[in-house]
């Protein structure tokens, strides 16, 4: 009965196929050309063997901190004459799947972070065995070296939790929120409960999903309405910065706002005041340090740090350093 | 997990032939007709949830939270209105909360790029979303196979496009500001502004939101097409036998649910002025829940508009409930789903009742 409705409406089928096919060959048009564009410049100029370098971390798709990580790997690698991959997946077990094949496509370097670290352990130990060098950025300065990495680039959550904690005390909050945009996430609640420490008032840790910018708006506003004595609210992204600046608006809040990470709408606001700092924990750095140091390792032997955590960030924004960075932030570099 | 549902709770509409018609024609109670309503029970648990939270929050009786939880409950409920229609017609769209970021980014790229006033921006990504859920539909309705799958792979495909499409075009993850271009402040008046009631903003969200549930109402439960709805989503091949016309009722509702997704995409485009390319994943279930706390069956055919705003209203008012009691944020989602199930099993046990007492 199927086949004979599928007859039937065959001519009416294959045109829907064509127009889905319009369609998809526009959006792969669309990719294509940044991917081309990238190998262009991968190819360049340098002389020195050509190299191959996989990135794997656990970064959920269009997330701008990974973005600008990307775009340090891509400068460094256009700098060495390195082919860049890249991918990514935020499940501890499929990041594990995405570094073995890295290994099987035979790479001269791996860059990884190790958010969850023991569902790396394994396949790190493989890559090592196999005489590929690993270096890790981001998270998991503590078990870098142990699981076999030959340098760390990264920030340490809790310095930089410090350093925003400093920074709160500064802006004169005495009663703030810490808002955590991913639940169970080891570096966000490292970032609050380091910024607890330095900041001398109350800090308190609000949860929110950060994949839905109304319901994070509604659940500060609900904050901030539930508490009138907040005057200081901690985001832990910089997208979320400036919708907690709406949110205190609208619940009639006089809180000041401090963030982590930076993007190019930020700086603006940092500019004009309506939001006091931003932690920057420099992930261009991240990037473009994991594949140097593999580029060096591999032409010069050279190791960066000794054997210990390279520190990226925290690097402040405020008011006074804004406008110098403001053009690296546009081009989406800062 | 459907099936057992079904069996649990026959669906009410499209009985088989009845075997005594005066029994149809009988006359019932008022208080009769309102149990047999689908949004009863979801009614009878959102009351209960709002009282509960009275008593354990102090800020949760301000007028003020009151704006706060409504505004919540309106971006789920505002989609839910859509998903709870095209669930009653006995189908899911799981690219439903991915489409309201592609109707933002489309909106918010059209308007940048080619510097236009905002309003250009807004139609042509009208435009764009309802040719997606035509697309869904279409797809739907040549292959056959079920909606699920179908929209699941244009889940993916739009979350992928989201994602490949703003990176090419800004060269970053999310779009750039439009918050001063020609057109955003009566954008913003009409999609994300703050409406004052009696002293106390309410975003304009909750008014449309209401609109939306009341048009939705009308049409399922006063026109010719609300019939249609029912009937496809009772079941397919007797609608076909009796002369509707399933294929388009079923592609009008994931239109409906797409146009749903471009208002809610307006919302974010000119509430935040930036669009995060990587938004919206998940949210889809959200409306499903919603439209399942306010009585949808997940086997179609019954179900109602109004029932799923009560049910967005639950959503809404436990999501921001948990932060207005304080509670331990670490626990956020154990209480979420706590009083979901609280909600749907006090739902559950006063359908029951009715059933049994017909």
């Amino acid at each position: 009965m199927r086949r004979g409705t599928a007859e039937r409406r065959s001519s009416r089928g294959l045109r829907a196929l064509a127009v889905a096919g319009i369609l998809g060959g526009a959006l792969a048009l669309s990719a294509c050309s940044s991917s081309g564009g990238k190998k262009s410049e991968g190819g360049g100029d340098g002389a020195g063997p050509r190299l191959k370098i996989a990135m794997i971390t656990h970064s959920g798709p269009g997330d701008t901190f990974w973005d600008i990580v990307q775009k340090g790997a891509q400068a460094a690698a256009a700098k060495d004459n390195a082919e860049f991959l890249y991918s990514a997946d935020p499940d501890g077990g499929k990041q594990a799947q995405l570094v073995q094949a890295a290994i099987d496509k035979k790479v001269d370097g791996i860059v990884v972070t190790f958010a969850k670290p023991d569902a790396l352990k394994d396949v790190v130990a493989r890559a090592t065995a196999a005489k590929i060098p690993v270096v890790s950025i981001n998270s998991g300065a503590d078990v870098s070296a142990r699981f076999g990495a030959v340098a760390h680039f990264g920030q340490d959550e809790s310095i930089a939790g410090e350093a925003a904690g400093r920074e709160l005390a500064r802006i004169g909050a005495k009663n703030a929120l810490c808002v955590v945009h991913e639940q169970g996430n080891v570096g966000l609640e490292d970032r609050c409960a380091g910024a607890k420490k330095t900041f001398g008032g109350k800090l308190e840790n609000l949860f929110v999903q950060g994949t839905n910018m109304p319901q994070v708006k509604s659940s500060i506003t609900a904050k901030l309405q539930a508490d009138k004595g907040v005057d200081g609210i901690l985001t832990l992204g910089a997208p979320f910065a400036a919708t907690a600046v709406d949110a205190a608006k609208e619940a009639g809040s006089q809180a000041k706002v401090g963030t982590f990470d930076m993007n190019k709408d930020l700086i603006a606001s940092i500019k004009s005041g309506t939001i006091r700092f931003a932690v920057d924990q420099q992930p261009y750095l991240q990037g473009y340090g994991a594949v140097d140091e593999l580029w060096l390792l591999k032409t010069n032997g050279n190791v960066i740090g000794g054997g210990r955590p390279v520190l990226t960030g925290p690097a402040i924004v405020t008011k006074d350093n804004a406008a110098s960075l403001e053009a690296f932030a546009d081009r989406g570099t800062r | 997990m459907g099936r057992a549902a079904a069996e649990a709770l026959p669906p009410p509409p499209s009985p088989p032939p009845p075997p005594a018609p005066d029994e149809r024609m009988a006359r019932r109670s008022p208080v009769r007709l309102l149990l047999g309503r689908p949004e009863l029970g979801a009614l009878l648990g959102a009351v209960a949830l709002f009282a509960f939270f009275s008593l354990v929050a102090d800020a949760f009786l301000q007028a003020g939270s009151f704006s706060t939880v409504l505004y919540a409950g309106s971006t789920f409920g505002i989609m839910a209105v859509g998903v709870s229609l095209l669930m009653i017609g006995g189908e899911f769209d799981l690219s439903a909360g991915v489409m309201v970021t592609t109707a933002a980014l489309i909106a918010a790229l059209v308007s940048y790029q080619f510097t236009l006033n905002v309003w250009a921006g807004v139609l042509v990504s009208l435009v764009l979303t309802l040719a997606l859920g035509m697309v869904n539909g279409l797809l739907y309705v040549k292959t056959g196979l079920p909606s699920f799958i179908i929209t699941l792979a244009t889940f993916f495909m739009l979350a992928g496009a989201n994602l490949g499409v703003t990176k090419a075009v800004t060269g970053n993850v999310a779009t750039d500001s439009v918050r001063d271009m020609d057109g955003f402040g009566t954008a913003r008046a009409v999609f994300a502004s703050d409406v004052d009631v009696l002293g106390v903003n309410v975003n304009v969200t909750v008014f449309w939101w209401l609109g939306f549930v009341a048009i939705a109402t009308w049409i399922l439960l006063r026109t010719r097409i609300g019939n249609w709805i029912f009937a496809v989503g009772g079941s397919a091949d007797s609608a076909r036998a009796v002369g509707v016309p399933v294929a388009r009722t079923k592609i009008g509702l994931f239109m409906g649910v797409a146009f749903c997704g471009w208002f809610s995409g307006m919302h974010l485009v000119f509430a935040f002025a930036t669009v995060q390319s990587g938004e919206g994943v998940g949210n889809e279930f959200f409306y499903i829940i919603c439209a399942v706390i306010g009585g949808c069956l997940l086997t179609g055919g019954y179900g109602s508009a109004i029932g799923a705003a009560i049910g967005a209203f639950i959503f809404g008012m436990t999501n921001k409930g948990i932060v207005y009691a304080e509670w331990n944020p670490d626990w956020f989602k154990f209480f979420l789903g706590a009083m979901l199930l609280i909600a749907t099993v006090v739902n559950l046990v006063v359908r029951r009742r009715v059933e049994r007492s017909k």
